[in-house]
């Protein structure tokens, strides 16, 4: 088996003085995986994230990256690596969308940024690639969330890192723009690229994520692929809702629901 | 404009700052040809070039009016880049070099000196009220600093509120000094509030220059870094920025460039807030280019707005810091409303 991209050994974490949000998580990303984060509110996905990231670091156990000690390694160089995506980026001062894709080579450059040749055809090819490129010219501020999620990525992905980590990249988005933007994030996987997304949505994750991790008051409850933690006793207990796991008709891959109380009342 | 194009690249910025440079150095010597005392344009030319010129104007033109523009621009300018960065640090477009308690610092320390009857002795270029100025500004800066830094994370938020806490707490003890002094040094209190270049000399420049040289200097190292932080800190964390570096320095650099010019000329409002908008608006965003047309554009607007000052209303002479108010507050207004539409 090829080594891990990024690798969380044994780690927990609490906020300052809190209690821990996270209690002995393991969890190994490798390339070509997309790799979802799910679990109730208040699980720690979102903790896992940064600490994965190297935002917060461990009270306990290590994070690796390429092998090394995320800690020991600058943040310019975890940047080259590794990107980070959080919920809902702040959007001030009306840069333009190719200046924000632009952004996204940071660690790669010199004093005062400036870009080659080769920054600039990367940074357009990641235009491309989100099909973006019709956008390129506007502000950033103007976009619709669904815009402003593909310019985001394209960012990431003009950063070139191995790994990527998103926290809940379709939480503002419809059906549509979620698919497109899951669809976007598979197919870099595809090429080699470790995705790591946090989710609610776990009908998404079953379709898009390669291996899922369950989250449960800041433990994981089980690691595995979505046929194998879509189990309908394990989400019923960690969710304490009546979860039920059908099978999606189209895509095969198991499909969550939770009736709830109309359902028994129509039956 | 220039940003649809794209990329700012050396090439362009070099274009962009050599044009905004030639216009600083003009408007700089044209300033240089008016006054509330008229020097014969062929004269001022003269003695700009070492000709010959009767003493009295050529003491009018290189000891007080050259000194007073050079300190309008460099003052004008630190200004436009501090306002720049706060609203880069803050994330918010109203903050100004003076939103947090910085100038509202130096001001107390000022009147306190003035109050104390202490305009008298110096220590090197500095007079003790700009020593006192500064020790205030220096106060302020440094309980905000605490106040902020929370476990080694920087919120804008618990900046903008300790700043402006420190900006009301520092006004009311401005308040209370003068309640308790002698009516007769109010008078030297408000023309010190209002803000001006009056009566400097190239003293001034010597006090201003080791503070403001380094600071800007370190603020132009971290304009990329500040355009990371417009998306947010985690993003900008995520993007390999050291962010508690960056908002630290950003800060004291600010701070330490508002303290400089404020203990010489008082707090001048506006120019911190109009100029970068305006650039913004004009330039684009981006910190790399905007730091360096808010230093020449707020020199340009403090050097011109002050010639203004001092010779439209001869003999007299309007304290520039009114000026700038005056004129840049329904400026900034029609500025609000043809963006809005």
């Amino acid at each position: 088996m090829t080594e891990p991209l990024l690798s969380v050994h044994g780690c927990s974490f609490r906020y300052h003085g809190g209690d821990f949000r996270l209690q002995d998580v393991s969890l190994d990303v490798y390339p070509g995986q997309v790799v979802g984060i799910v679990g109730p509110n208040g699980s720690g996905k979102s903790t896992l994230l940064r600490v994965m990231a190297g935002l917060l670091p461990p009270d306990a156990g290590s994070v690796r990256l390429g092998g090394a000690p995320i800690r020991s390694m600058g943040r310019r160089q975890v940047a080259r690596r590794l990107a980070f995506l959080p919920q809902s980026p702040e959007t001030s001062f009306g840069f333009a969308v190719r200046e924000v894709v632009a952004m996204g080579r940071y660690p790669h450059l010199g004093a005062f940024g400036f870009l080659t040749e080769r920054d600039v055809g990367i940074v357009e090819r990641a235009l491309v690639e989100t099909a973006s490129v019709p956008l390129a010219g506007r502000s950033f501020v103007t976009l619709s969330g669904g815009e402003r999620q593909r310019v985001l990525i394209a960012s990431i992905i003009a950063q070139e890192p191995s790994v990527m980590l998103l926290d809940e990249p379709t939480a503002a988005l419809d059906i549509h723009h979620a698919a497109e933007v899951l669809d976007l994030l598979w197919a870099l996987s595809r090429k080699g690229i470790g995705v790591v997304a946090v989710t609610h949505d776990l009908n998404a994750a079953s379709q898009f994520c390669d291996r899922v991790a369950l989250l449960s008051c800041g433990g994981v409850a089980r690691t595995g692929t979505p046929a194998e933690v879509m189990d309908q006793a394990l989400l019923s207990r960690v969710y304490g809702a009546d979860v039920r796991v059908l099978r999606n008709p189209v895509t095969s891959t198991p499909l969550v629901i939770v009736p709830g109380r109309t359902a028994h009342d129509a039956s | 404009m220039t940003r649809a194009k794209g990329y700012l690249s050396a090439g362009h910025m070099a274009v962009m700052l050599s044009g905004a440079g030639l216009l600083w150095l003009a408007i700089g010597l044209g300033c240089l040809f008016w006054g509330q005392v008229s020097v014969a344009p062929g004269d001022v030319v003269r003695i700009l070039t070492g000709g010959e010129a009767p003493a009295q104007d050529v003491n009018i033109v290189l000891m007080q009016r050259l000194p007073r523009v050079l300190l309008g621009l460099l003052a004008g300018g630190a200004l436009g880049v501090a306002g720049a960065v706060f609203q880069a640090l803050l994330r918010n477009p109203l903050a100004t070099p003076h939103t947090l308690g910085v100038s509202a610092g130096a001001a107390l320390g000022a009147v306190l000196a003035i109050a104390l009857n202490l305009e008298a002795p110096r220590a090197g270029p500095f007079t003790s009220v700009q020593l006192f100025a500064l020790a205030g500004a220096l106060v302020d800066i440094g309980i905000v600093y605490l106040l902020a830094r929370h476990r080694d994370v920087f919120s804008p938020l618990r900046l903008l509120l300790a700043g402006v806490t420190l900006g009301l707490i520092s006004s009311a003890l401005i308040m209370f000094v003068r309640f308790i002094s002698d009516p007769q040094k109010l008078v030297m209190v408000d023309r010190w509030l209002m803000g001006g270049l009056d009566v400097q000399g190239f003293r001034s420049l010597a006090a201003v220059l080791p503070l403001l040289v380094p600071a800007v200097l370190i603020l132009l190292t971290e304009a990329d870094a500040m355009n990371q932080l417009s998306l947010g800190e985690e993003m900008a964390a995520g993007r390999g920025v050291d962010v508690p570096k960056v908002q630290a320095e950003a800060f004291l650099a600010g701070s330490v460039l508002t303290a400089a010019i404020v203990s010489v000329a008082g707090p001048i409002g506006f120019v911190g807030l109009i100029v970068p908008h305006v650039l913004r608006g004009i330039f684009g965003p981006d910190h790399r280019a905007l730091l360096f047309l808010c230093f020449f554009g707020g020199g340009i607007f403090l050097a011109g707005a002050d010639t203004v000052a001092r010779s439209a209303f001869a003999p007299s002479e309007l304290p520039v810091g009114v000026l700038t108010a005056m004129v840049g507050g329904p400026f900034f207004l029609v500025l609000l409303v043809t963006k809005i539409r």
